[in-house]
C-alpha cells in the first residue's frame, strides 16, 4: 500500500510501513544521519536526522518515525539545522580536537557532519581526555572512548551482525559510556575480533590497531577481492599504499558477506609482507653443481639463483624421471589455496605435458 | 563429493548460504564448527535463529559454541553418525513424518533402505551414540517438521573411515524429508579452503578431469586429448593420501608441489616425513618455507592471493574475481605464470609433443586467457566470464552459456542422475577405538584464531597474539582424574607419535575424550593421527584415533 506525503514541498509516494528517512532516500531527499545504519535496527538516539512534522509540536527523528498519509515533512527548515547544529555542538564539545593526528580523519562521519553544517568546537567544550586512549589491550581493535559519541552503532553490530553481545552501554547522563562486558576487556567479554564493531564505528573511537598511524583514507588506494581463509568467500577491500598491503576494509557491496568479515580475514593479512617469504627462486647446491643428491653439509644449502636456472633444472629433472620411471612415477599436488586458472593449469600439466593422472588437493585433509 | 555424487549424480552444496539464512525454518549442524571454521556463514546461522528464530539442532560430540544458538544439542559419541542419523530416520518413518510424494516421484531404493533402517530403533541407537532416546524423538519432531530444513556439514561428517556413507546418509535425510531442490533446504557440505570447490572442478583430483569429466570415460578422454593434442593416460591416478606413501613403495619417484604442506596437513607426520625424505627428486611452489621445504630440492617462488589475478569459487559454487593490490614481492611470479614457465619448457624439450591441439599451447598472456580455455572446455563453467564477474553477476555454477543466470540451488524437479539413489547403510566403528594401553579417544580439527598448518596465521602477529601455542581440550572429569590443571603440559601418545601441549580443561569436550589441533608444527595431532582412510573418497580418519594423555607438568613445579 502506497502512502502519499509531502518532504520539502515535494510530493513523494513511499510504502505505508516506511519511515521518514527510507522514504526520503528512496526519492533522493538526503537526511543527514550518524547513529543510523541501514544493516543496524534504527534508535534515534544521536538526534542528528531531526525533521519538522507539520503538526508536530516536537521535532521527530527520521530513523525511526513512520509516514503517514498526507504527513508534511520539512528536512532543512531553519529550525531543523539550528537543531542540528546545536547537537552537534554538543558532541564536539565533549570530543578531542585531535583531528589533525586522527587515524580516521577524512572518513569521519562526525567531522563530515561538522563541515556540512560549518559547526566549531564551542568555546565552553570539556577540556582535556576523560578516558585512557588506547585503552584495551585486543591485538586488533584499538579503543579511545574519548572519540565516542554514544551512537551505539559498535553495540547493535555485534548484536545484530556478529550475535555476540560483547559491547554494552553504563552509567547514565554525561558518564555514559561504552563498556565491553561487565566494564572487563574485550577479550575477556568473549570478543572474537572480527572487528565488526569498528567497521561500523563512524569515528576514530574504534579503530585498527595493525594499520594505525600508516595511512588515511585518502592515501590508500582500495582494491576489491575476494578473501583468501576459508570458502565462505567473503570479499573485501585490501588498503594498498606504495605498493604494501596496510588493511582490510569492509566493502558493502560485498555480496556473500556484506559488512561482515571474521578474524582472519580482516586483520589475517600481515603475513603478506612477513620477512620470511620466499623471494628468490633457489635450488639445493648439489643439483646446481649436477652431482648425486645428498642431503648432507653443504651439498643440501640452498643456493639462490635465477628463474631461467631454476626452471631449467626442474624440467630437466622431471624429464629424466619420466624417461627412467615412467610418467606415472612423478605426483602433482595442486592447491586448494591458488585460484581457478591456476588448478586448471596444474590439471593440464599434469595430464598433458607429463601424461599422469597423479594429480590431487588437499580437499580430502 | 563421492557420497552425493553417487546419491544425486552431483557433490557440491546444493544450496545457497544466503537461502539457507534467510528461508531454513529448521537447521541441522552436524559435524561443522561452522562459527569457528566458516565464521561468516556461523553468524548469518546466528543471525537466522534471532531474527526468524529458525530451530537450530547441532549434532556434535562436542559443545561447540553454536551451541549457545540451538534448541538441542545432540552430544553423539565420535564416530557414530550412521547410526544417529538412521535412528532419526527410523522415528521418521514410525511416525508417518516421510514426505511420500516426494519419494515416490523423485527416488528409488526405498524399500531396502526402509529395512535397514528399521532395524535403528531408538533405544539401539541410544546405547551405541549415547543420545538419549527422548532427544532422538525430540530431534526427529523438529527436523521432520520444520520445513524446508537444511542440514549443514563439514569435516566432522568426512574425516571418518565412513565418511562417504556418512554423507550418503545425510542425503538420504533430506530425501526422506523432500527437503531437495528448495530454497532453505538441501545437503550443504561447507568446503573448507577457499578454493577448494575450484581445484575440484578444474580436474585438480586423479579421477576427473574439469568439470568432473571422468578419466576412464573414452568419450571424455578423446575430448581432451582433441582439445591438448597428446594421448592421455586412461587409469585413475593417485590420492595425496597415496601419492606420499607410494615414495617409499617404489612407485612415486618425484613430487611438484604447488603451495601445500602435506608435512603438517597429512595424517601420521612421522610417516609422511620419511616418505617427503626417500622422494628422488621434490619440487616445491611455495609462499612460506613451509614444514615440507625441509625435504624440497628446488624451491620456486609464488605469490599470495594480493598479488595476482584470477577466480576463486566458493563453497555455494559461487565464481568471484581475486583482482591483484600489489606487484609480485621480490622475485616471486604470479603461480599461473610458472606453472606456464615450466610447461614451454618442458615441451619445448621434446620427448612429449602435442599435435593439432584446440588447446594443446601455454601461451597465455593473462589469466582472462586460461579462464577462457577453462570455458571451452568445463560444461560448468561455459558462460562465466571476467566482463560478467566484473558487472557483479552473481555466478554459481552451473552456468552453461553467457545469457544463463547461473543455478543458485542444485536439483531443482531433477537430480543430475535422474532420480535420488537412497542407499541402506550400516553403523561401523571407527578404525581404532580406544583400549587399555590408549584409553582415550583423540578428535582433531582447527580453531578459530588459526588456519590449517598454520603457515600464514603462525606470521600473523594479532593471530598469534591471541592464539600462541597448541591447546589440547580435556574434560574436567577426565582432568581430575588425571591430575591436570589448566595450562599444565600434557603428553598426548598414540600408536604413532607423542606431543606434548599446553591442557585447556573444558566441557566442550565430552568424558573420555581429547581434543587437538595441528596449526604448530612442535605439537601438531597429526603427529598422533592414524592414516586409516576411507575406502572410496581416501579421506583419513582425522576425526578419531585412540590416545593415552599424561601430565608432564604443572606451570608452578
Amino acid at each position: 500500500m502506497s502512502v502519499n506525503l509531502t518532504v520539502d514541498q515535494k510530493k513523494i509516494q513511499a510504502q505505508a510501513g516506511q519511515t521518514i528517512l527510507q522514504a526520503a532516500r528512496e526519492n533522493y531527499i538526503d537526511i543527514p544521519t550518524l547513529c543510523f545504519h541501514k544493516d543496524l535496527s534504527p534508535t534515534g538516539n544521536c538526534r542528528i536526522c531531526m525533521v519538522e512534522v507539520a503538526g508536530q509540536r516536537l521535532l521527530q527523528a527520521a530513523c525511526v518515525t513512520p509516514i503517514t498519509e498526507g504527513m508534511q515533512v520539512e528536512t532543512r527548515s531553519p529550525r531543523v539545522v539550528q537543531s542540528r547544529k546545536l547537537n552537534l555542538e554538543l558532541m564536539l564539545a565533549n570530543h578531542p580536537q585531535d583531528c589533525l593526528t586522527c587515524d580516521v580523519s577524512g572518513e569521519c562521519e562526525l567531522q563530515d557532519l561538522a563541515y556540512d553544517y560549518k559547526v566549531n568546537v564551542p568555546a565552553w567544550g570539556a577540556k582535556g581526555t576523560r578516558y585512557l586512549p588506547d585503552s584495551d589491550p585486543n591485538p586488533f581493535i584499538r579503543v579511545d572512548m574519548n572519540r565516542c559519541i554514544l551512537c551505539r552503532r559498535c553495540v547493535l553490530a555485534c548484536a545484530e551482525i556478529q550475535g555476540r553481545d560483547v559491547w554494552g552501554v553504563a552509567q547514565r547522563g554525561f558518564e555514559e559510556q561504552i563498556v565491553a562486558g561487565a566494564g572487563t576487556t574485550l577479550l575477556e567479554a568473549r570478543c572474537e575480533s572480527c572487528g565488526q564493531c569498528v567497521a561500523y564505528c563512524p569515528t576514530g573511537a574504534l579503530s585498527n590497531k595493525l594499520n594505525y598511524g600508516l595511512a588515511r583514507a585518502h592515501q590508500v588506494r582500495k582494491v576489491m577481492t575476494t578473501c583468501a581463509y576459508c570458502g565462505v568467500g567473503c570479499q573485501f577491500d585490501l588498503l594498498v599504499k606504495g605498493n604494501r598491503v596496510i588493511g582490510v576494509s569492509s566493502n558493502p557491496g560485498a555480496p556473500v558477506n556484506g559488512m561482515a568479515l571474521c578474524v582472519k580475514g580482516r586483520y589475517g593479512y600481515d603475513y603478506i609482507h612477513h620477512p620470511d617469504r620466499v623471494l628468490t627462486p633457489q635450488v639445493r647446491r648439489y643439483l646446481l653443481e649436477g652431482r648425486q643428491k645428498s642431503r648432507t653439509g653443504s651439498e643440501w644449502d640452498w643456493v639462490k639463483v635465477d628463474w631461467q636456472v631454476a626452471l631449467q633444472l626442474t624440467a630437466g629433472k622431471l624429464a629424466s624421471t619420466r624417461s627412467s620411471f615412467g610418467a606415472d612415477s612423478i605426483g602433482v599436488l595442486t592447491s586448494a589455496k591458488c585460484t581457478n586458472e591456476e588448478n586448471y593449469l596444474m590439471n593440464k600439466f599434469a595430464r598433458q605435458v607429463i601424461g599422469t593422472n597423479n594429480i590431487d588437493h588437499c580437499a580430502r585433509l | 563429493m563421492a557420497g552425493l555424487t553417487t546419491s544425486f549424480g552431483s557433490g557440491a552444496m546444493s544450496n545457497s548460504m544466503d537461502d539457507i539464512a534467510d528461508f531454513a525454518r529448521a537447521i541441522l549442524v552436524i559435524g561443522s564448527n561452522t562459527t569457528e571454521q566458516h565464521p561468516v556463514f556461523g553468524t548469518m546461522l546466528r543471525r537466522a535463529v534471532r531474527r526468524r528464530g529458525v530451530q537450530l539442532v547441532v549434532a556434535d560430540p562436542r559443545r561447540i559454541d553454536l551451541v549457545d544458538f540451538a534448541v538441542l544439542h545432540l552430544q553423539q559419541k565420535p564416530g557414530t553418525d550412521i547410526a544417529l542419523v538412521n535412528g532419526l530416520m527410523n522415528i521418521v518413518l514410525e511416525k508417518g513424518w516421510e514426505d511420500r510424494t516426494f519419494i515416490a516421484g523423485r527416488t528409488e531404493g526405498f524399500e531396502d533402505f526402509r529395512e535397514t533402517v528399521q532395524r535403528y530403533p531408538p533405544d539401539k541407537v541410544a546405547e551405541i551414540t549415547g543420545v538419549p532416546v527422548e532427544q532422538l524423538y525430540r530431534a526427529a519432531e523438529i527436523l521432520a517438521l520444520q520445513k524446508p530444513m537444511a542440514v549443514i556439514w563439514a569435516m566432522g561428517i568426512t574425516q571418518h573411515i565412513v565418511g562417504v556413507h556418512n554423507v550418503m546418509n545425510l542425503a538420504n535425510l533430506q530425501m526422506l524429508l523432500g527437503n531437495m531442490g528448495l530454497p532453505g533446504g538441501g545437503v550443504n557440505p561447507l568446503r573448507g579452503q577457499n578454493n577448494v570447490q575450484g581445484a575440484c572442478d578444474m580436474g585438480g583430483l586423479p579421477n576427473v578431469y574439469p568439470a568432473y569429466q571422468v578419466v576412464t570415460n573414452p568419450e571424455s578422454r578423446r575430448k581432451f586429448e582433441t582439445a591438448w593434442g597428446v594421448p592421455l593416460p586412461d587409469k585413475v591416478g593417485l590420492t595425496a593420501t597415496e601419492m606420499i606413501p607410494g615414495v617409499l613403495q617404489d612407485k612415486i619417484h618425484a613430487l611438484y608441489i604447488l603451495g601445500e604442506d602435506p608435512a603438517t596437513s597429512d595424517p601420521d607426520s612421522g610417516h609422511v616425513r620419511k616418505c617427503l625424505d626417500g622422494v628422488d627428486f621434490l619440487v616445491l611452489q611455495e609462499i612460506f618455507p613451509s614444514e615440507t621445504s625441509q625435504f624440497a630440492d628446488v624451491l620456486l617462488p609464488g605469490v599470495t592471493f594480493a598479488e595476482k589475478e584470477g577466480t576463486f569459487t566458493n563453497t555455494e559454487r559461487r565464481v568471484q574475481l581475486v583482482r591483484k593490490a600489489i606487484e609480485p614481492l621480490g622475485q616471486a611470479h604470479p603461480d599461473w605464470q610458472i606453472i606456464t614457465d615450466l610447461a614451454n619448457l618442458m615441451l619445448a624439450a621434446g620427448e612429449r609433443q602435442p599435435v593439432d591441439g584446440t588447446h594443446a599451447g601455454w601461451q597465455y598472456q593473462t589469466p582472462a586467457n586460461i579462464l577462457s580455455e577453462i570455458c571451452a572446455l568445463t560444461p560448468s563453467y561455459a558462460g562465466i566470464s571476467y566482463a560478467r564477474l566484473e558487472k557483479g553477476e552473481r555466478l554459481q555454477w552451473p552456468v552453461p552459456n553467457s545469457d544463463h543466470p547461473g543455478t543458485p540451488i542444485l536439483h531443482i524437479n531433477k537430480f543430475a542422475r535422474g532420480v535420488g539413489k537412497f542407499a541402506p547403510l550400516e553403523d561401523i566403528p571407527p578404525a581404532e577405538i580406544p583400549d587399555d594401553d590408549y584409553p582415550m579417544l583423540l578428535s582433531t580439527g582447527r580453531v578459530l584464531y588459526h588456519w590449517h598448518g598454520g603457515s600464514m596465521t603462525r606470521r600473523s602477529a594479532g593471530l598469534s597474539a591471541i592464539y600462541n601455542q597448541a591447546l589440547v581440550e580435556v574434560n574436567p572429569e577426565d582432568a581430575n582424574r588425571l591430575g591436570l590443571k589448566n595450562q599444565d603440559r600434557l603428553r598426548v601418545t598414540s600408536r604413532r607419535g607423542a606431543i606434548e601441549a599446553e591442557a585447556w580443561i573444558t566441557d566442550r569436550v565430552p568424558l573420555g575424550v581429547v581434543y587437538a589441533n595441528f596449526h604448530f608444527p612442535d605439537s601438531s595431532a597429526n603427529e598422533l593421527t592414524i592414516a586409516a582412510l576411507d575406502p572410496i573418497a581416501k579421506i583419513p580418519e582425522y576425526k578419531v584415533c585412540a590416545v593415552r594423555v599424561e601430565l608432564v607438568q604443572s606451570p608452578e613445579s
